[in-house]
């Protein structure tokens, strides 16, 4: 991870702002930087979404394709998720060294969609046993400013929303061969409903308090944190604690209800940020990293 | 793409353009506030950042375990650990070959696993990549001013979001946008593009249609101020009559790609200072 290095009176004055809930750029606890959210950035793929949440910068790109299911799950299609830590985040990326946190935040991101109600798989599948849609999500982490995963997933909620699979049918003739016809018309798609899909909430214990979305220089104060995966109606689909300090269980139980509250805000906001992008219409002027 | 008509009797390709066209370009400096410097360029579709840290001394020194490391330097650090008895002081980065006399430059090309039509396996760290790696570390070995700054290390990340043709181009554009930014000084621009040959002309700034079609394929790396050619690379058979038109095809729109990188460069300047209050 990007580190910091911060003087012990820095991080003292960190803590005692976070104590009377006013954080260094003057945030209350519960409160997110500025994100900005751009669907549609990179042209040859399903969906594609871009974050900008503070200095914290994150690609992603959803390619659809076409595979076997599972074994287990026949009647599914299924989700790939991949994290590419880029050399541009932080010189330590470079060749290697980033391999270790893609893999974390790969991790922890099949966790959190671990689960049956999070995306319908069912219509990813094409015909039972022989083809389904693969989803490849693919994260591409640009620079680092803290709070990696909640950008993370924003981004892949924004990107998924945005994919657009192309419908298929199934031709089966005489002789029973099978064969896949695509639909003559390129609007013609399929969408995923994005509406249980759940986004990470990070909370960083600094001193006695917890604090949501920490900067760099807030996570160099903090020994323990939670990572609570929500969704848009407060159900928790995942959790984890990270870090080398230790939580009590009063203090988890008291950051997953801050979780939930800033989870269902934060869903809500991003819902409707999207779907206002999407009925500005194909005429949007696509700004990216241009503006 | 047998059948697709590269050079249609009128004079167009197939998007349009006329031979010696370049595709829009739109560049925009100092994306990201942590990077020492950094660019942005978009090429028609093809679209690269660019990333620049440095100078800075090595990669700073980190206690490790020798044994993680692979390869040569790996086997070299397992003697070493054992000796030590468990933990090796690793040099990352290049301290140890820092050089006495100039900068290092390090570059790393890195495309994204969805820039191209068909999915990507690893974004970096195969052969292509490596070699385009090496191909921009040789082109700013030659237009960085190197000896200003002895025994620190430049570094150059390059990313591709989007791969539509003419990628090293894109990336050169980038890097030099990008170390600009960063206030490293430079002899010259180091702009590039890549030129192709059908039916008797020559056509600049290849799309990636262009390049599938297997003709002959130029990269060029031009310092426009004085005419000197940082980096040369050309693909496939092409007789040598046809080289020439085909070396200029490519610097002329080498020149192009200046005249607009220059009034990027300005207009940022322009930015920064009103920001400033000058």
């Amino acid at each position: 991870m990007a580190s910091v290095t911060l003087s012990e009176a820095e991080k003292v004055y960190i803590v005692h702002g976070v104590q009377e809930d006013l954080r260094v750029d003057g945030r209350g606890r519960e409160d997110y930087r500025c994100v900005e959210v751009e669907t549609d950035v990179v042209s040859n793929t399903s969906g594609s979404a871009r974050v900008k949440l503070g200095h914290t910068d994150i690609l992603v790109g959803v390619k659809a394709e076409m595979g076997t299911p599972k074994l287990e799950k026949p009647n599914e299609g299924y989700l790939e998720f991949f994290v590419d830590c880029s050399a541009s985040a932080t010189p330590e990326f470079e060749g290697r060294g980033g391999d270790d946190l893609g893999t974390e935040i790969a991790n922890t991101l099949y966790r959190i969609f671990n689960n049956k109600s999070s995306v319908d798989l069912k219509t990813l599948c094409i015909s039972p046993r022989e083809h389904c849609w693969v989803l490849y999500v693919d994260v591409l982490l640009l620079e680092c400013g803290g709070n990696l995963f909640d950008a993370i997933s924003i981004a892949v909620k924004a990107a998924l929303f945005n994919t657009r699979i192309p419908r298929v049918r199934v031709l089966e003739d005489e002789e029973g061969s099978k064969d896949i016809e695509l639909s003559d018309d390129p609007y013609d798609c399929i969408r995923l409903s994005v509406e249980n899909v759940p986004c990470i909430v990070t909370l960083c214990k600094i001193g006695y308090r917890h604090v949501v979305d920490a900067t760099l220089q807030e996570e160099a104060c903090s020994l323990a944190s939670l990572l609570v995966s929500v969704t848009s109606k407060g159900v928790v689909t995942c959790m984890r604690k990270v870090g080398k300090g230790s939580l009590d269980p009063e203090s988890i139980f008291e950051m997953m209800e801050t979780g939930k509250r800033v989870g269902k805000v934060l869903h809500a906001s991003l819902q409707s940020v999207v779907h206002k992008e999407e009925s500005l219409g194909p005429k949007r002027q696509k700004v990216g990293f241009l503006g | 793409m047998a059948g697709l008509e590269l050079l249609s009797d009128q004079g167009y390709r197939v998007d349009g353009r006329r031979a010696g066209e370049l595709r829009k370009i739109q560049a925009r400096m100092g994306v990201f506030a942590q990077a020492d410097g950094s660019a942005y360029i978009e090429q028609g579709n093809t679209k690269a950042l660019a990333v620049v840290y440095g100078p800075h001394e090595g990669m700073g020194q980190g206690w490790t375990q020798g044994s993680q490391l692979k390869g040569a330097r790996g086997r070299h650090m397992q003697d070493r650990e054992r000796k030590t008895g468990g933990f090796v002081l690793e040099i990352r980065g290049s301290r140890a070959r820092a050089l006495p006399d100039r900068a290092l430059v390090n570059c790393q090309y890195s495309s994204a696993t969805f820039s191209t039509g068909e999915r990507k396996r690893r974004p970096h760290g195969d052969r292509k990549s490596c070699e385009m790696g090496l191909q921009l570390r040789q082109t700013f070995e030659a237009a960085i001013l190197t000896q200003l700054h002895p025994r620190s290390q430049i570094d150059i990340y390059v990313q591709v979001l989007q791969a539509d043709g003419g990628t090293y181009a894109a990336c050169v554009n980038a890097a030099t946008l990008a170390v600009l930014d960063a206030g490293i000084p430079m002899r010259d621009f180091v702009c590039a593009c890549s030129a192709g040959f059908v039916d008797g002309t020559a056509l600049a700034d290849l799309s990636h249609v262009e390049e599938a079609a297997g003709g002959p394929q130029l990269a060029l790396a031009l310092l426009p101020a004085s005419g000197q050619i940082a980096l040369l690379e050309m693909d496939a058979r092409l007789h040598e009559d046809h080289l020439e038109r085909v070396l200029e095809a490519a610097a002329q729109a080498a020149r192009d790609v200046h005249t607009l990188l220059d009034r990027v460069v300005r207009q940022h300047v322009r930015e920064a200072s009103i920001l400033l209050g000058d």
